[in-house]
């Protein structure tokens, strides 16, 4: 069969692309029916991911965020028609220590690999998870970004203290949102604390215990464990502020992605004893509770509906082209495509 | 019901001297019938997908199914007819014979030389076929169409923006092309090649699907050369 990819050739540039792909293999067809734009995606999109970046991976074909359904398993397993997500990561070995989305050999759907803009996408059974039946696919179709924040939560588990009466999050964006939503129905005795310094998206963490502008901190609050997604400079000064007010032991979760190096306040780290733990992408696994959260606490996805930004139904490439510039001056929500090209 | 035909009564004449009828010949070293097919196999919509191909090739036709693992048991193979309607006509016999057909039943045609098609293409199809008794496949068209009537000088130039170039698939209400192609006479039958000339003249609306202008028909050795090159120069790195 001759698949259509659509790829990213240069900045703000489609093109199609024909490969060559036989339906019977070890993988399933997934027809793509959702998919959601990223802040990484922009980042190649506009061209600001860097000249060297840009002739590196592209052409390419963006997005990883993305959901879909089964038109064709050879094994038999799946049904057709079966609503599954789309996990980006792809491992080519195991590690018993090292998690999949943490081993350099880990390929990752656009990001120097294809990503999920085609007319069909082929994926092993483990780099799918099924969805609910009635699951509301435009939540569903940035499910990827709700892992990188269980993912970040599943390893502040294993490796924080036990005591956990309140967090602080730094990052008023959709990220930051997940995370305020994650942290209340996973720990729902704890205080949850939102720092950012836009009023009307504080606004609409409705469910958080408060919501502080990270110009008006009162000085003698203090948090026994923090999670940054601020990103860019702006992660700078969250951990900045995150260090005076975590109390010691603490577990700084950084999950913002700077461009640049930023500086650190070390001193405070050591004689507090903090610990940062970085965390990037998810794995499978993460995908696998994510669902599972979403099929026992409906909620979660209705909170997660707030999130749904402008929903584009995408025919051609231009609309593609529309769908990338108009989430460009979107500061609150995804943008969701209805892949129908 | 929804139903696909594959159109694959072609002798492959306008392929220059080789053996084999064109939708048999290698893209990418697979038979162009068999891409098609694949892509018919992956939209659900379809009940059955069916091959209408010359009689002496029926069995390669099933071989080739089998070879590359797509002989599923919603894949048939049937005999073609003289032409492309006659073809037509045979796919729906079968369907009549081994399903009931009812008013409602529609029929995707597709030309097994047009391996590009795209899964919006089929989607659309479907979705009008519904709504409308035809439904044809076309693209603006790029050059200007020029008429003429003794091959000597032109005898009209059409308004350029009001024309197309018809691809396919083309998709029918089979009852209705039952009823229409039955009218026709031999006479007719005989100039009127595109089923959906036969609803346009007989006053059916046409419902126009956007096409693709990589929708290609690989019918000469030169879009053959083309085709190959649009796969293996796919812009990979």
């Amino acid at each position: 069969m001759i698949n259509q990819v659509y790829r990213l050739v240069s900045a703000r540039q489609f093109e199609i692309s024909y490969k060559d792909k036989s339906i019977i293999s070890e993988e399933v067809v997934i027809r793509p029916t959702h998919l959601s734009i990223c802040a990484a995606d922009q980042r190649y999109y506009t061209g600001t991911r860097g000249e060297e970046a840009m002739k590196a991976k592209l052409p390419m074909s963006l997005i990883h965020e993305g959901v879909g359904e089964v038109v064709f398993d050879p094994t038999g397993k799946l049904d057709i028609g079966t609503k599954v997500v789309m996990v980006p990561n792809a491992p080519t070995e195991t590690d018993p220590f090292i998690g999949e989305n943490y081993l350099r050999s880990s390929k990752f759907r656009s990001s120097g690999y294809d990503g999920f803009m085609q007319d069909y996408v082929f994926l092993p059974h483990d780099r799918i998870i099924k969805l609910p039946k009635d699951m509301t696919m435009e939540v569903a179709a940035f499910t990827e970004l709700v892992t990188i924040a269980v993912h970040c939560l599943t390893r502040f588990e294993k490796k924080a203290h036990l005591r956990r009466e309140t967090f602080g999050v730094w990052g008023d964006g959709n990220l930051g949102y997940i995370v305020c939503l994650l942290l209340k129905k996973l720990y729902p005795d704890s205080k949850v604390y939102i720092f950012g310094k836009t009023g009307y998206k504080l606004n609409q963490f409705s469910f958080v215990d408060e919501a502080i502008k990270i110009d008006n901190i009162p000085e003698d609050l203090t948090i026994d464990h923090a999670i940054e997604c601020a990103g860019g400079k702006g992660s700078q000064y969250a951990v900045e502020q995150i260090i005076d007010h975590i109390n010691p032991e603490g577990m700084v979760c950084l999950l913002g992605v700077s461009e640049y190096p930023i500086e650190v306040n070390t001193r405070m780290v050591l004689e507090k004893g903090l610990t940062l733990l970085g965390s990037s992408r998810s794995g499978a696994d993460d995908f696998q509770r994510t669902v599972n959260i979403y099929k026992e606490q409906p909620e979660v996805v209705n909170y997660l509906s707030t999130l749904i930004g402008e929903v584009y139904d995408v025919k051609k490439l231009s609309d593609v082209t529309n769908a990338f510039e108009s989430d460009l001056s979107n500061s609150w929500g995804k943008t969701i495509m209805r892949w129908m090209i | 019901m929804i139903y696909a035909g594959i159109l694959a009564g072609g002798k492959g004449t306008r392929m220059g001297n080789v053996p084999m009828p064109k939708q048999f010949l290698l893209l990418n070293e697979k038979p162009i019938l068999i891409h098609t097919v694949e892509k018919f196999i992956l939209n659900n919509r379809f009940e059955k997908i069916i091959i209408g191909t010359p009689k002496e090739w029926i069995n390669y036709t099933n071989d080739i199914l089998q070879k590359y693992n797509v002989d599923l048991p919603k894949v048939v193979v049937v005999e073609g007819g003289s032409n492309r309607n006659e073809t037509i006509m045979n796919i729906i016999e079968f369907i009549e014979d081994s399903h009931d057909l009812t008013e409602d039943d529609v029929l995707v045609t597709h030309d097994a030389v047009r391996p590009f098609l795209t899964h919006r293409i089929i989607q659309d199809n479907i979705e009008q076929g519904q709504v409308h008794s035809a439904v044809d496949t076309v693209i603006p068209a790029i050059d200007t169409i020029v008429e003429s009537e003794d091959n000597e000088f032109i005898s009209h130039i059409p308004r350029r923006d009001f024309m197309y170039q018809g691809q396919t698939p083309q998709t029918f209400n089979m009852n209705k092309l039952k009823e229409l192609y039955s009218q026709l006479s031999e006479e007719e039958k005989e100039i009127l090649t595109d089923a959906c000339k036969i609803f346009s003249i007989k006053g059916e609306a046409v419902k126009l699907v956007q096409g693709e202008i990589f929708n290609i028909k690989v019918t000469t050795p030169y879009d053959l050369k083309v085709a190959n090159a649009i796969i293996k120069g796919s812009l990979d790195k």
